[in-house]
């Protein structure tokens, strides 16, 4: 199970296998694990955090290795293609092993509170733990086959999660929606994994890496494949509309599978194959142009929403459309799109968990119509809610200042018109997290009836504080380490002025974009909720008729389906039908012959004698 | 050293008479737990002796002066079968309350007061088990036989107490006879039959041992009549014990009437052992004559799985299902030997292989679904009537889940050992050149699906009065069957039936190794 690996590396199996474990558990155990389950569920994630933090300080110790190769067992082995269930350890993986598995372990204890009061809590944490588990395997394996386990693994947790409360038929819906939006998108991993087993009998990342360095038009198709597939798990158009309707689910999961981690799988398989990319650069372009187009539609999106956990989720659309516009920019962005994706972790989670506090506080209502003026009554939601947006608009010398501005560069160094978009995106995020925020903590309460809102329990703040402190540091600190760190799975990226105290026009153009957004958010809801019914907005809260053209896209292939039902129903399942029906027919027709009497058994053998007798003795002398 | 590498066998024949003495010597009040444990430590002993002469390749042995080859083929079908006997040893030895699977008396007759007065002081016949060691060494002796002689030696060692222990069962016992007489008749009748080829086959070869027959046949006389004749009898004789059509009519009413431990014993033990004498006949006496047998073979091959299946079908007692299971599956296994495909190199797939794969598989699922056989009960014994399984699901999960398995495993459904062993089996045919033989097969594979899936609707899904009244059986039960306690050692066999099934779908290699070293068989 090693792999020959020694130290904590050679353990990393057990970072798969732990959640894995617990989930069995606490799914298998029934109702004796009611006390308890919570607690082991997070035990799931904490000791492979512990087991994370081992690994980082070995790899950091021994500088000159920079991938580790844990294999396990042969897995499929078929005439000339062979799979491992194989592990690759390095800077790449374990970053997003240590953000899964930190921001996590957070989540999970806000949850122990959050879920205090629902019957279905140890089932909730069962889940969880399968999407731990599985969200490990896909960063970690070493090849599309197994990263694909992972990739169904966190889809089927997502699906059960956002449909947790499944008596409610808006999250049933949105779960299936999520799911087969999804699939969509698997088809585009699993296409691309046929052509890859097709055109180099192998998956696994060190293979194809070389194997594909002289493009051509099918590695073209891989990377567009690729994207599909990322396109489908991170909610960027064409694909995007699942994500806003996933915020059905209980908030803790929404903070982690559809902010910080799940939802950011597709930026890791770009990420990671790189390789792919930087030979076509048709695949990249329409990696860069999808970003674009996502960081738009999402921010705009966010300007409209009533619902602060949608706009939140548009939000997230939106940032995980700058990493993909980074991770389309090829050497010169996948670092930043790494970095940004490690600093939006942290600040998204911690902007989750206080709306989470907020609807905690407010009966679970999301209407932020009904909020207003919660900064009194909820002094360290409010502030370790300030401390996300900070981070999120790029607030000077704060996370995203650092993380997005390096993209908003990169971009320009691209294209002007990406960087110029990008820098418009940076306008609207700003606009549209201003709002949120006058219109939930600052101004009139607008509460309903009966709502009395608190400050959140101890065991849901300490999270939310510790996630508060690492959106406020974690881009200053990862700042000048990130590049260098990721250069050995990225490759070096364009030269960017990284220091802390840096200034170029592009850093004052963002720091500008920051103030008219603000500013424009200010102006307009600095005395409450307006009139938001212009086209414009009405357009971002219909999602840009994205349903619309789902409904058309559902209707037409509902369509192919019933046809092909038919031909299920009367040609496939007829036939099999018709089989086992003419199969009791013969058989109750035939039953006489077992009649119970020896006479007539010791006829049939006797004639089955002659018969045989006959048959080899004429056939010997024929033949 | 010859007698070394035999311990095994010469270990369950005298467990076998001491078995006898222990029956005098042991007071009634001990005497089954005395001799259950007995039986089963003699199974142990040589279930070790096997594995040790495994591990000593001198010990294989071509013992001429004793007409048996102890080559792997010898000891893989062993170890097969002593692991099948101590599962069903484990099964004879279940008491539910209070009592075992067999009669108290059997020299009383049915409903006479003597029956009651024997089940009234609690008399138990445990006769059985020596019974069962008797039988067991047939068994051991028929696929190692290379001697024509020496086989109907073990044949009818292996029959014999089989006959009589299918008379035992304590409820139904007028069935029980009545199948034992049919089984004895019968299985006298293709005794017969089996000896007179052998007589016809050394009138041609001047020698009963296979080396000699195989001797005369390459000298170019494959085509008298005399040789054809024999050759044609002496297989009716195998494919009467493997229960192959036409020669399958005693199954279904023997395996309804016996005591339901026997039944098991009989599935897995009779079935393993027929077909290792079976393949050692055909490979080793008349491989040279393999063109005339091949496509024979294969017919009846598709008709044993047809009839098998679609008999299957429709019927309402699981006991009798299983029968025809066991009849299908044997057709299943007839299609890799008929396409003869011999071994070329290590560890490739061959006709041998592909029969050992699907007997392990068919015999683990087998013994686990008698298994739950025994456990699923009403007030009045075992419950075999299909009807009274309904809902079982719902009251049982665990139980039911393992029997899912089983038939999942004997339907062929992927996961399971049951498939590999279907999958080896038809590639083994294919490769063999019968691609006739392997569509035919693929069909009945799936109307036998039909019928093992039957049994799983009805345990997970049927509605206890629903099924009642779409039966047609008259002997309805008036309420549900249930379970009532599992007994541990029941427990642990159907684990390790369940784990294993699981094993040798999931991860097939381990056993593929053994089961391809099978192939080698001394001449």
């Amino acid at each position: 199970m090693t792999g020959g690996v020694t130290g904590a590396v050679g353990l990393a199996w057990l970072l798969v296998l732990i959640p894995f474990a617990a989930a069995a558990v606490l799914l298998l155990i029934g109702k004796a694990g009611d006390k308890w389950g919570h607690w082991l569920g997070v035990a799931g994630l904490v000791a492979p955090f512990g087991l994370a933090v081992a690994m980082l300080a070995q790899m950091l110790s021994n500088s000159g290795v920079e991938s580790y190769f844990v294999k396990w067992f042969v897995w499929i082995q078929a005439g000339s293609l062979r799979v491992d269930a194989g592990l690759q350890v390095d800077h790449l993986s374990l970053a997003f092993v240590l953000l899964v598995t930190g921001v996590g372990s957070l989540i999970f204890i806000y949850a122990v509170a959050y879920m205090a009061h629902d019957p279905g809590r140890r089932r909730f944490f069962g889940f969880l733990n399968i999407f731990a588990g599985s969200m490990l395997l896909l960063v970690l394996a070493d090849n599309y086959a197994l990263l694909f386990v992972g990739w169904e693994g966190v889809g089927l947790a997502s699906y059960l999660l956002i449909g947790f409360w499944q008596q409610k038929p808006s999250a049933a819906l949105a779960a299936k929606k999520a799911f087969i939006m999804n699939r969509i998108g698997d088809l585009g991993l699993l296409s691309a994994m046929a052509l890859l087993f097709a055109h180099i009998g192998s998956v696994n990342f060190v293979a194809v890496g070389p194997a594909v360095a002289g493009g051509g038009t099918w590695v073209a198709l891989v990377g567009c494949l690729l994207l599909l597939a990322a396109c489908g798990k991170s909610a960027q158009f064409p694909l995007q509309s699942w994500l806003l309707d996933a915020m059905e689910g209980p908030t803790p999961v929404s903070a982690l599978i559809h902010a910080a981690t799940m939802v950011t799988a597709g930026v890791y398989l770009v990420v990671r194959s790189q390789f792919v990319f930087t030979v076509s650069p048709v695949a990249m372009w329409a990696v860069a142009i999808v970003g674009v187009v996502t960081l738009l539609i999402g921010a705009w999106i966010g300007t409209a929403k009533a619902d602060i956990k949608k706009v939140l989720a548009g939000s997230t659309m939106s940032q995980i459309g700058y990493m993909m516009l980074a991770a389309g920019l090829g050497p010169a962005g996948a670092a930043f799109a790494i970095f940004h994706l490690l600093t939006h972790g942290d600040f998204k989670a911690n902007l989750f968990l206080g709306a989470g506090s907020v609807m905690h506080a407010m009966n679970d209502d999301v209407d932020m119509m009904h909020f207003g003026a919660l900064r009194k009554v909820m002094p360290w939601t409010f502030l370790t809610f300030a401390c996300g947006t900070l981070a999120l608009i790029g607030f000077p010398f704060i996370s995203g200042y650092y993380s997005k501005d390096h993209i908003i560069t990169a971009a320009f160094d691209k294209s002007p018109v990406l960087g110029a978009l990008a820098l418009l995106g940076a306008v609207v995020t700003a606009y549209y997290m201003t709002r949120l925020v006058i219109l939930t903590f600052f101004g009139e309460k607008r509460w309903e009836d009966g709502v009395h809102p608190h400050e959140a329990p101890g065991l849901m703040l300490v999270p939310m504080v510790i996630l508060a402190i690492a959106s406020l540091a974690a881009g200053a600190f990862l700042n000048t380490r990130i590049i260098g760190w990721l250069s050995p799975v990225t490759g070096e990226p364009a030269e960017i002025p990284h220091g802390l105290f840096e200034f170029t026009w592009v850093t004052g153009a963002a720091v500008a974009a920051l103030v008219v957004g603000v500013l424009a958010g200010w102006l307009v809801y600095r005395r409450g909720p307006v009139n938001e019914s212009n086209f414009l907005l009405r357009a971002a809260d219909a999602e840009l008729g994205a349903n619309a053209v789902g409904d058309v896209v559902v209707k037409a292939s509902d369509g192919v389906a019933d046809s092909v039902g038919i031909i299920d129903r009367y040609l496939v399942d007829g036939g099999a039908r018709g089989v086992y029906r003419a199969g009791i027919g013969l058989s109750t027709w035939v039953r006489g012959l077992q009649n119970g009497k020896v006479r007539s058994y010791g006829l049939m053998m006797g004639v089955g004698v002659v018969v045989i007798l006959v048959a080899v003795v004429v056939a010997g002398q024929v033949i | 050293m010859a007698y070394i590498a035999l311990l095994p066998l010469l270990v369950v024949a005298l467990g076998a008479l001491v078995g006898v003495l222990l029956e005098a010597l042991v007071p009634r009040r001990h005497r089954f737990v005395t001799q259950a444990w007995f039986t089963a430590a003699i199974v142990v002993v040589a279930l070790v002796r096997v594995i040790i002469n495994w591990k000593t390749p001198s010990s294989r042995v071509l013992a001429g002066n004793l007409s048996v080859s102890l080559d792997n083929a010898t000891l893989i079908v062993w170890a097969g079968l002593l692991l099948f006997a101590l599962g069903s040893v484990v099964l004879a030895a279940q008491r539910f309350g209070g009592v075992s699977s067999f009669t108290p008396m059997a020299v009383a007759a049915p409903g006479s007061s003597d029956e009651q007065t024997a089940e009234a002081e609690g008399v138990e016949h445990t006769e059985i088990f020596p019974l069962m060691l008797f039988s067991l060494t047939g068994m051991l002796l028929f696929p190692a036989a290379t001697d024509l002689l020496t086989a109907f030696i073990g044949l009818e060692v292996l029959s014999l107490p089989l006959y009589l222990m299918t008379a035992l069962a304590r409820r139904r016992r007028l069935l029980s006879h009545e199948a034992a007489l049919k089984y004895f008749l019968l299985g006298a009748f293709s005794s017969a039959i089996f000896l007179y080829g052998a007589a016809l086959t050394y009138g041609f070869a001047g020698g009963a041992d296979y080396s000699a027959i195989d001797r005369a046949i390459s000298l170019g006389l494959a085509r008298q009549p005399l040789l054809l004749a024999g050759f044609a009898l002496l297989m009716v004789g195998l494919l009467f014990k493997v229960g192959a059509v036409p020669f399958h009519a005693w199954v279904p009413d023997v395996y309804t009437g016996a005591p339901t431990p026997l039944t098991a014993y009989m599935a897995v033990g009779t079935k393993v052992a027929a077909f290792g004498a079976l393949i050692r006949v055909l490979y080793v006496a008349f491989g040279g004559l393999s063109w005339t047998w091949a496509v024979p073979l294969g017919i009846v091959a598709v008709l044993t799985m047809g009839l098998g299946a679609i008999f299957g079908l429709t019927q309402t007692n699981i006991k009798r299902l299983m029968a025809y299971s066991s009849i299908a599956h044997a057709g299943f296994v007839l299609v890799p030997i008929a396409a003869a495909l011999a071994v070329t190199t290590v560890g490739a797939l061959s006709s041998m292989t592909a029969a050992v794969y699907y007997l392990a598989s068919y015999g683990l699922a087998t013994l686990g679904a008698f298994a739950v056989i025994m456990l699923v009960r009403d007030g009045t014994g075992e419950a075999p009537d299909l009807a009274s399984w309904a809902g079982l699901g719902r009251r049982h999960p665990w139980v039911s889940a393992a029997m899912t398995l089983f038939l999942c495993s004997l339907a062929g459904i992927p996961a399971t050992a049951g498939f590999i062993g279907k999958l080896d089996a038809f590639v083994v045919a294919w490769r063999g050149g019968l691609a006739w033989l392997v569509i035919l097969g693929l069909a009945f594979s799936l109307v036998a699906l039909g019928f093992y899936m039957r049994i799983v609707l009805v345990i997970w899904f049927g509605k206890p009065s629903i099924e009642r009244a779409a039966s047609d059986s008259a002997d309805t039960p008036d309420q549900p069957a249930d379970i009532v306690k599992v007994p541990v050692s029941l427990g642990i066999l159907m684990a390790l039936c369940a784990v294993a099934t699981l094993i040798g779908g999931l991860v097939p290699n381990y056993f593929t190794h053994f089961a391809s070293l099978a192939g080698q068989m001394l001449r």
